[in-house]
């Protein structure tokens, strides 16, 4: 009898707009403590909240790409709990008509294909941020990022162990930045994920009892996350114990998990629909209107490129896992004739080698899709080595000159011109004579040998290639 | 100077020059100087503030960019966020909080120009029917002041019976407009859900609270609503339909306008002497031409239960930002965060307000949503349904605004149903959001008894017309409580 | 079913109200009578019936995403019970 791991992920994308989900206050990160909190954020005696339009088209464009049911008509709820981050003393969530049902999401394990079922993802509003340890004996709070909105993407629980569940998320993850409606960045909580944990005996038909572990703001503590608290309530079950459902936090220090006091008695948030907010109605023609202009799935993407290019499916994941990397890859191809594995092996290679020793993105280098297209190309027409290239690559990235510029000006053409090539050849015949004669008996290797001479005769700027042939035609007719 | 009775005769003299603004608020600001005391109808009075506007109305007057209010003097409920100037809602909890900014309509009266004189007092968070649940003393109804000038909107309704102010604003959730206006013998009346931007009125039920203009007679609701009226982009509660014109339309024939009156609130509960006074009223109404009908509102007896349940459950949400982190009442010392939270809500807020806190949480707590708070949304439907088949057959449905006068303070304060009994005819119309007028209709021994007319949805206008003429042919309205000559000086 | 002490306990711990041992039974008395007077609901059948959560059965209407806030924190602030460096403070809280 060996355990199971059950898990469910509750996903907090934080969606892409200028202006919060309920005021006009900016959504930018990192300003000064309560500069971007309007008299709304602050929960003033007085104010009403007026819902953001933006939130709508970012949910529906979600509810499209995971396959899930747009409901036409959705309610603001209100969860009632104390908390000082939380002005109103409660939060205005989606409790029992979320405005996305029912959708799914495709990953791949190990070759393996799953799919998770997601339950609901609804719209709600961020707390504030709670400053624990700033000043003596208190806590400071900081409002800016009240009412900051955000989708909570809601799975079932079908996950079955960390590393399905970081692979889920990986996955989430990349389709809401694809979808561009979440920014994706996890060091500033854009992204964030809550894990439901429980363990059953792998026949146990039922559930075991869970536990909602908080706190798990990158991939790598999601997996460890998930491990010590399963592994923990297993210790627990199998030296006789119960598990207690509650809110843990996760410790990244320690790796470990415990419970959260602040949310001990928080059971009852006594939901009711919020009297300042009407219904949300979504009309046929808004989603179809939305649906025209969504971006292609990383799934979709992917297969895509597997099919139309050819590219290996490892490099079919990183070009299509990243957006702009993506864009980067089609603008190569739609600029050129170039081959799909060649423009795919240096975007992935040197020129994200590049990439990530400065902390430019892809869609900022300043190699742009043109000026990479212009060194592949010399390299397809044989006029540049491969290691040539990725000289030139170097020197375009600190340059503004073109490719063809830098080739004339530091001439670094391979050398075809034949003429002088056959001169370099027939000087190679002459100089090793007893090379030539092991070649005609049949020891056809050690043309390697001559051929190397003469790359070394002319400082490695011929083509290799058409100096292999080159002397394969001399050595045939003088047989 | 002797105050004009009516808001047409203060734009008259405005616009004559028999009177500046500045000489009018004066007078008004004396009056309460003088005689409020024995009322206690307004938390804070406005005196520099009053003047320096009144200064610029008479300068707008002068350079001819005034409009029709310009320069004339009202007060705020002390609900109404009034940027600069305090705002308590009636309770200890706020006693410190000086708005940061103002509600629309404050923004949108001052912008016409008139001048604020105070913020009147009222029932704690608008919670009560009499205004003795107020941190500022009970108010005393100026017809005698041993009896309550009902609530919630009490000081703004003792405030215009006493000549104080020619307008006042008011908010009603249960009846806290109608109430007091015919407790007081003024008029009040409760606009359409949606017709007036809740911005900055301090929330006690979302889904019930509106606010509307307190005046004495109805053309002087009229001049008030028409600039209170309309679509606030801060509200999306607030409709877009279109407003009327007020005060044009107020004269109509009544001649073949039907009225309805409901069996239903003829019962037991309502004092026989007033339901003399409105079988009057009645006959006025018939005299001009209106056509009596019978009809029934079933669903009537339920309507005080259901609203307690909305209410109680909206408000226990609605005022648990209240826990003196961010502005307002904080408790000293506080030793933790729940100390914090306990200490600063039992001090801050009084027994009524604590008791509906209380009711409303456990209302709305797990296991009890349904049997309450489900069970009083499904009864608030049929409530709705009843009037919208009423309004099928009738222009406006008729009855008292409340089953009895006011009646002396202290009376009902050991028991909180007692109290609410009393809103049994005004109650309704929130939950179904249709509008409501309260126009005086007579005495009983020596005490006003207010006419109840409830309208279809945005029929502010019809209603406005009924009463009107009412007015017309009838002169409770012009029964004044205090002498207007007196105090001003 | 009456509602009890410990019950009510529970409520004013939701709501965050302490309630003195001395006033205890006077709330739980008043909030029997009106839960007792609030139970006239159950005197009228409901099932089916679509519960009313707003008068006007209107849809929400929608704001552009537009930044339209300044900083007011100064004057926002200047109402608040104590703060200090922009941040409001209350007693340490233990997550």
């Amino acid at each position: 009898m060996s355990w199971e791991i059950v898990i469910g992920l509750e996903v907090h994308a934080q969606l892409a707009t200028s202006s919060k989900i309920f005021s006009g206050s900016s959504t930018e990160y990192g300003a000064k403590a309560n500069t971007q909190a309007s008299a709304v954020d602050l929960a003033l005696p007085g104010v009403l909240p007026v819902l953001n339009k933006r939130v709508l088209d970012l949910a529906i464009m979600l509810g499209l790409a995971i396959d899930g049911e747009i409901a036409s008509e959705s309610i603001f709820s209100r969860k009632n709990y104390f908390y000082p981050d939380s002005p109103k003393g409660y939060q205005i969530s989606q409790y029992d008509k979320p405005i996305i049902s029912k959708g799914q999401l495709k990953f791949v394990n190990n070759g393996e294909e799953k799919m998770i079922n997601i339950t609901r993802a609804h719209l709600e509003e961020d707390a504030g941020k709670s400053l624990h340890g700033e000043f003596e004996r208190s806590t400071a709070i900081d409002l800016n990022r009240s009412g900051t909105p955000l989708l909570e993407i809601v799975s079932e629980p079908e996950l079955r162990s960390a590393q399905d569940a970081v692979l889920y998320l990986k996955e989430l993850h990349c389709l809401v930045r694809t979808l561009g409606i979440c920014d994706g960045n996890m060091q500033e909580g854009s992204f964030r994920c809550d894990a439901n944990v429980s363990v059953r005996k792998s026949e146990d038909p039922e559930l075991g009892t869970r536990t909602e572990v908080k706190n798990l703001n990158s991939f790598r503590f999601v997996e460890k996350a998930i491990n010590y608290e399963a592994a923990r309530q297993i210790r627990v079950i199998e030296e006789g114990g119960t598990i207690k459902q509650e809110t843990r936090l996760y410790d990244p220090e320690k790796n470990e998990t415990r419970t959260m006091r602040s949310k001990e008695d928080a059971h009852d948030y006594r939901y009711f629909p919020d009297p300042d907010l009407l219904p949300i109605t979504i009309t046929a023609e808004h989603i179809t209107r939305i649906a025209k202009d969504l971006p292609e799935t990383p799934w979709n993407k992917r297969l895509r490129y597997l099919k139309d290019y050819g590219v290996s499916s490892e490099d079919a994941e990183i070009l299509a896992n990243s957006p702009e990397t993506s864009v980067y890859f089609e603008a190569c191809m739609k600029k050129s004739t170039l081959s799909p594995k060649l423009v795919a092996n240096w975007i992935i290679g040197e020129l994200s080698a590049l990439i990530n020793k400065s902390s430019v993105t892809i869609s900022k280098s300043p190699i742009v899709p043109e000026r990479l297209v212009s060194i592949l190309k010399r390299i397809e027409d044989a006029t540049i080595s491969g290691k040539t290239a990725k000289h030139l690559l170097g020197v375009m990235w600190n340059s503004r000159s073109s490719a063809d510029q830098i080739i004339a000006h530091e001439g670094l053409s391979q050398v075809s011109d034949n003429e002088f090539l056959e001169k370099v050849i027939t000087q190679t015949f002459t100089d090793f004579p007893s090379q030539v004669q092991e070649y005609k008996a049949g020891k056809l290797k050690i043309l390697g040998f001559l051929v190397g001479h003469v790359m070394k005769k002319t400082k490695g700027k011929a083509n290799p290639a058409m100096v292999k042939v080159l002397m394969e035609k001399h050595l045939r007719q003088s047989i | 100077m002797n105050l004009p009775n009516s808001v047409t005769k203060i734009i008259q003299g405005l616009e004559d020059g028999t009177f500046s603004s500045q000489e009018l608020t004066e007078a008004y600001l004396n009056r309460i100087d003088n005689l409020d005391p024995e009322i206690n109808s307004f938390i804070t009075v406005c005196h520099e503030r009053a003047l320096l506007d009144a200064k610029n109305a008479d300068k707008s007057r002068s350079n001819g960019s005034a409009s029709k209010l310009t320069g004339v003097p009202y007060a705020n409920k002390d609900i109404f966020c009034t940027k600069g100037v305090r705002t308590t809602s009636g309770s200890k909890m706020l006693d410190t909080f000086i708005s940061p900014y103002d509600a629309t309509i404050v923004e949108r009266l001052g912008s016409q120009g008139m001048v604020m004189l105070g913020k009147t007092n009222m029932d704690e968070f608008a919670m009560g029917s009499s205004n003795e649940t107020s941190f500022y003393g009970q108010v005393n109804n100026p017809w005698n002041t041993n009896c309550v000038p009902g609530g919630s909107s009490g000081g703004s309704a003792a405030a215009v019976s006493a000549g104080f102010t020619p307008l006042a604003t008011g908010s009603d959730t249960g009846g806290s407009i109608r109430q007091p206006a015919a407790f007081c013998g003024i008029s009040g009346l409760k606009p359409t859900y949606g017709r007036v931007s809740r911005y900055g009125m301090i929330a006690f039920a979302s889904s019930l609270d509106q606010a509307g203009p307190m005046g004495r007679s109805v053309e002087d609701l009229a001049h008030l609503l028409s600039p209170m009226a309309g679509y606030d982009p801060k509200d999306s509660t607030s409709s877009m339909v279109k407003t009327d014109d007020y005060s044009g339309n107020l004269e109509d024939a009544l001649k073949g306008k039907t009225i309805g009156l409901p069996k239903e609130y003829f019962s037991t509960s309502l004092d026989r002497q007033v339901e003399g006074v409105i079988e009057e009223a009645i006959k006025e109404f018939e005299k001009l031409g209106a056509n009596i009908v019978e009809i029934s509102l079933p669903t009537t007896s339920l309507s005080i239960p259901a609203y307690y349940v909305i209410s109680s459950a909206e408000c226990s949400s609605n005022l648990s930002r209240y826990d003196g982190v961010r502005y307002g009442h904080r408790c000293e010392l506080p030793i933790d965060i729940e100390d914090l939270y306990k200490r600063t809500r039992s001090e801050g807020f009084g027994e009524e307000v604590k008791r509906r806190l209380l009711t409303g949480t456990y209302v709305l707590s797990s296991g009890y949503y349904d049997a309450y708070y489900r069970k009083a949304q499904q009864i608030r439907r049929l409530i709705k349904d009843d009037f919208a088949n009423a309004f099928t057959q009738v222009d406006a449905v008729i009855s008292p605004t409340a089953p009895t006068t006011a009646f002396e303070a202290g009376k009902h304060l050991d028991n909180p149903i007692e109290m609410y009994l009393g809103d049994c005819f005004t109650v309704a119309s929130n939950l179904a959001g249709l509008p409501a007028l309260s126009i005086p209709a007579g005495f009983v021994s020596g005490m006003p008894v207010g006419l109840q007319l409830i309208g279809s949805y945005f029929q502010e206008s019809k209603l406005l017309t009924l009463g009107h003429m009412f007015q017309k042919s009838t002169n409770w309205h012009q029964h004044f409580s205090r002498d207007d000559s007196k105090g001003a000086q | 079913m009456p509602i009890t002490e410990k019950e009510v306990r529970e409520i004013a711990q939701l709501a965050r109200i302490s309630i003195a041992d001395k006033d205890m039974s006077s709330y739980e008395d008043q909030l029997n009578k009106i839960l007792a007077f609030v139970d006239e609901m159950k005197a009228i059948e409901t099932e089916g019936i679509i519960p009313l959560a707003h008068p006007l059965e209107e849809t929400q209407k929608l704001r552009n995403d537009k930044v339209s806030e300044k900083n007011q924190r100064e004057s926002y602030q200047s109402v608040a019970p104590t703060t200090e460096n922009g941040l409001y403070l209350v007693p340490q809280v233990i997550e």
